[in-house]
């Protein structure tokens, strides 16, 4: 299977899980909005989980619970690399494919197939998973712990194993691909951040993944063969359980291990994307190049260290929690990097507004705002008092819920010629975004305030406390602006459909880019060029050269075409390339003193 | 073409016609609802029918449309007239000035409203080392925050697009590259000295030196309850095990030891101030936490792993609702990790009050050991706790 349609079949079934997702937290938003009221659709829809046209306080827990799990994982993580990893990787690099074209088409399929594991669990009589997504044991690992202790959780571990053997499968192909199939010329330093960014993902996700399906397997023995890996000293409803020796903190361990590079999974392809599109469309080269690729390995490398930083409250040592503040505070330092970078990018450009363009910078101004708070809860001592609080929703959902939704959106507007052959219409796009940009500051930027009040996470009703009570308008406020911004996904949906079958008909290369996939065909060919793969001469990011005729230069121009806009640096590795720069400037000096001069 | 058949087609535009009349409202046939939690809102009718919400989404859909439109007829008017259409590039580039206008008011109002809903000063001594943290943080972060945002927003109406303009040819710039690694670096190596100080000072592990005591509290949470267990005359809490748990012995205390048979069970957590208080934290079933927002308070319930946590309370209930002017207030313990159907209703009061109110409180409090368990236990010459004095020693352990 070709990888462009594999990156499509992501994107759509990535697409279809958002909106699952999306009407999640709308149900669960209007139990929180309207807790002491009665809606008897909800009966309609719901059946048993809602009796008397209320959400019952179980299926809140799996409402919120099953949103967490399918937009970390099954969007944002597979919905988001594995779209542009496919779609990106070959046409970028110039390959005619994956390394492993078939290894590549099984990574669908399982996801596939763990997406329909996933939702199959609303079907079942006790209902989906209602742990929370980080489905910590004992509640996870004891059946009788509650309703979505049961099967929902069983089909919970079932589709995260089958996720997981999907990730890798994509993730070995990704890093492969990037390894040995780079075209001509296209040594690391000429690779678009895109391709670094999914490049250093796949290597996060190879190494941090499996240690989750390590633990997922001690969870499914402690919880169907006796063993005590994650339990100890249990009594469940007044009854002695013979569980000792276990501990459930060590499954909180290996789950972040995972956890937080996951974090970083997410957000990385989203920081290559934006910084691709706001190159393109600042009409201008990326900022530092070299320090935006350090900054992801520096990202990269200390995603691995910090994830103890979840466990703060835990009552593990306190010596490990004060090392891990500082590993945690140190990661911020490449992220300030990179955001500044943004900035230095657009300082002084042709900023073109794009669809693409106002989705990157959207990511960017989330990527501020939530980064900046969790400087908060990255200090052990601020976290004490601000963990599983509302402050924690906000900060995450800013910073890897929706800048990593707004990468991604970046993407698919940017990179939709590219994969249908068709535009879609910018004004619904502009629509889309500002709806969505708005709707998403006023959902969760009330929500740090509310934190700081002390309101706990992941509550039914807040009405059972009075100190609580002043955050009920708030509550219905940002359920409103929640179903503002769910709404203006109607107008992606439609333009999304309506561009694919109606949408106009694209030029090889609309925006002017300099990466590869735009030297391909608008028709999409198997082996992606007809004839020879294309060789690259320069950067990507060769935007409004001084003495260049455009403002653009295309990877694949040689530098002897473009000789009046060489500079010293483009031949760093290449001297003979210095010495025709030489000989072309000497002649244009010769040819200014042989013309008449003007009096 | 087809697309357009199947919107323009009669037949389907009645069906939709006859479903948003009449088929909505007998989904929303309203019934009886059984309110939970008060029982007062049984009969109450929410939603007229989602018909209604359906209609007023189209009725937005078309509003939108219908804009698109007049600004699509407004720029080919503008082109027949031999001018150029709308500058979509300037558009958007003023819209993004008016949001940072408007976002930064937002953001100024939501922290002058909203931030003083926040929870009061902190009610504890370590509390209030978290608060000075807070505030020190809260200012470098928020002065970048502006900054930021302002750069973002003000460089995207300012270098918004002009075919007469060609951008700044920048690539790299070694020193403002330095300059920007070295800042933050240094800005975060103040937050990680200081932050890291203050955790290991909250996190002692020992009782502050030169304390004469500090009352111990057990605190245990289930589904979905917190149980509190009261040191008695001889100020120590007698130990537990889980497999001594009975319906009796919901605690599992271990009566071997004599340590356990003066123990007191509470049904609110009265704590003196300014007197050094250790939680001892314990789970039976799942994982539960124990946050006591107003204190700063909040470490792990997990089973199999005690824990404990050390602080000491510096304001009277009495003298927080006093500040507060609210004569209701109480403080509480919340459980702050999911833990099944009743999470959201862990909560316990907690009550700071003198040390008097405190001993006249304890004094009352009844002994762990029921009769009901001593008969279980076999402890037919056990004697119960008499004395209010000999509770009074639990102050000296």
């Amino acid at each position: 299977m070709d990888h462009k349609m594999i990156a499509k079949q992501f994107l759509i079934t990535g697409i279809t899980m958002a909106v699952i997702a999306m009407i999640l937290s709308i149900l669960f938003r209007i139990q929180l909005a309207y807790p002491d009221k009665t809606f008897p659709l909800l009966t309609t829809l719901l059946g048993h989980f809602a009796p008397n046209g209320r959400i019952s306080t179980e299926f809140y827990l799996s409402l919120v619970t099953i949103h967490g799990t399918i937009m970390v994982f099954f969007v944002l993580t597979a919905g988001l690399s594995g779209t542009f990893a496919n779609l990106l990787i070959p046409l970028q690099i110039g390959a005619r494919d994956m390394a492993s074209p078939f290894m590549n088409m099984l990574s669908y399929w399982f996801f596939f197939m763990a997406s329909v594991v996933m939702l199959s669990s609303f079907f079942v009589q006790s209902g989906p998973a209602s742990g929370g997504w980080t489905i910590y044991p004992p509640l996870s690992a004891l059946p009788k712990a509650m309703p979505g202790s049961g099967m929902g959780m069983t089909l919970w571990l079932i589709s995260m194993v089958m996720f997981v053997a999907s990730s890798l499968m994509g993730g070995i192909n990704y890093v492969s691909t990037v390894l040995n199939m780079r075209t001509k010329g296209m040594d690391l330093w000429k690779m678009p951040l895109t391709i670094w960014a999914l490049f250093l993902t796949a290597i996060l996700g190879i190494l941090a993944f499996p240690v989750l399906v390590a633990g997922v397997v001690l969870l499914i023995f402690d919880r169907s063969f006796g063993t005590s890996f994650y339990l100890s000293d249990i009594v469940l409803n007044g009854v002695q359980q013979p569980y000792e020796g276990g501990s459930p903190i060590l499954f909180q361990h290996l789950f972040w291990f995972l956890g937080h590079p996951e974090v970083y999974i997410v957000i990385m392809p989203a920081m290559g994307i934006s910084s691709e599109v706001m190159s393109v469309n600042s009409r201008k080269p990326i900022f530092g190049y070299h320090a935006m690729v350090y900054s992801l390995i520096g990202i990269t490398v200390l995603s691995f260290i910090v994830w103890g930083h979840h466990m703060f409250v835990t009552g593990m040592n306190p010596f490990l929690g004060g090392v891990f503040m500082i590993t945690t505070l140190i990661i911020a330092v490449p992220s300030a990097v990179k955001t500044f970078n943004w900035l230095a990018t657009l300082w002084r450009g042709n900023i073109r507004f794009t669809p693409a363009m106002l989705f990157a910078i959207g990511m960017v101004s989330f990527f501020i705002s939530g980064g900046l708070t969790g400087i908060f809860l990255g200090n052990a001592a601020l976290d004490i008092n601000l963990h599983d609080t509302y402050f924690v929703v906000a900060h995450f959902h800013l910073v890897m819920g929706s800048a990593a939704i707004f990468g991604m959106l970046a993407g698919v507007y940017h990179w939709f010629p590219k994969m249908f052959g068709k535009l879609m219409d910018e004004k619904l796009g502009y629509l889309h975004f500002w709806l969505t940009f708005i709707g998403a500051y006023l959902v969760f930027f009330p929500m740090h305030f509310m934190g700081l009040d002390g309101v706990p996470r992941r509550y039914y009703a807040f009405t059972e406390f009075a100190s609580m009570q002043k955050w009920l308008t708030i509550n219905t406020f940002i359920t409103w602006a929640a179903i503002m911004a769910a709404l203006a996904q109607v107008a992606f949906i439609y333009n999304f459909i309506v561009s694919i079958f109606a949408g106009k008909k694209t030029t090889q290369n609309p925006w002017q880019s300099n990466t590869l996939e735009w030297t391909a065909p608008v028709e999409h060919l198997h082996g992606n060029w007809p004839g020879e793969i294309p060789t690259v001469y320069r950067w990507p990011y060769d935007y409004s050269k001084p003495g260049a005729e455009e403002d653009y230069i295309p990877q694949t121009v040689p530098f002897s075409q473009t000789m009046s806009s060489n500079l010293p640096h483009d031949f760093e590795d290449n001297p003979a390339g210095m010495d025709e720069l030489k000989k072309f400037n000497d002649k244009l000096k010769a040819n200014d003193s042989e013309s008449p001069k003007e009096s | 073409m087809a697309f357009k058949k199947l919107i323009n087609s009669k037949t389907i535009l009645s069906f939709f016609a006859a479903f948003m009349l009449f088929g909505t409202n007998l989904l929303m046939a309203q019934t009886p609802a059984a309110a939970a939690g008060t029982g007062e809102d049984a009969n109450q009718v929410d939603w007229t029918g989602v018909a209604y919400y359906v209609l007023i989404f189209f009725l937005i859909c078309l509003g939108v449309a219908v804009i698109g439109k007049i600004l699509k007829i407004y720029d080919l008017t503008l082109k027949i007239q031999g001018k150029k259409g709308l500058k979509w590039n300037n558009v958007m580039g003023v819209i993004c000035l008016v949001f940072l206008l408007a976002g930064l008011y937002g953001a100024y109002w939501s922290f002058t409203v909203q931030g003083s809903m926040t929870l009061p000063e902190a009610a504890s001594i370590h509390g209030v080392k978290i608060d000075e943290m807070f505030t020190v943080t809260t200012i470098l972060t928020m002065i970048v925050f502006f900054i930021t945002q302002i750069l973002l927003f003000g460089f995207l109406f300012k270098y918004r697009h002009s075919d007469k303009r060609r951008a700044h040819f920048l690539p790299h710039n070694n020193t403002i590259e330095k300059v920007w690694t070295i800042v933050p670096a240094i800005v975060l190596t103040i937050l990680v000295v200081f932050g890291f100080f203050t955790w290991q000072k909250i996190m002692d592990d020992t009782d502050a030196k030169g304390e004469v005591a500090s009352i111990n509290i057990d605190i245990t949470g289930h589904q979905f309850a917190w149980e509190l267990r009261y040191p008695g005359k001889d100020g120590k809490l007698g130990p537990k095990s889980f497999k001594l748990t009975t319906a009796s012995n919901k605690l599992g205390v271990d009566f071997t030891k004599k340590s356990s048979f003066d123990d007191l069970s509470a049904d609110t957590m009265y704590l003196p101030v300014n007197r050094s208080i250790k939680l001892n934290i314990q789970a039976q079933d799942v994982i539960h936490s124990v946050y006591m927002p107003h204190f700063r308070v909040q470490l792990n319930a997990v089973p199999g792993l005690p824990t404990y946590f050390k602080f000491t309370p510096t304001i009277t209930t009495a003298d927080m609702r006093h500040k507060l002017d609210d004569p209701k207030f109480e403080y509480l313990v919340y459980c702050n990790k999911i833990c099944g159907g009743g999470h959201y209703n862990m909560q316990k009061v907690v009550r700071v009050v003198s040390e008097a109110e405190y001993l006249e409180w304890l004094s009352h409090q009844k002994p762990y050991l029921t009769d009901g368990l001593k008969k279980e236990l076999h402890f037919a010459d056990a004697e119960p706790q008499k004395a209010v004095s000999q509770n009074r020693l639990a102050l000296n352990n």
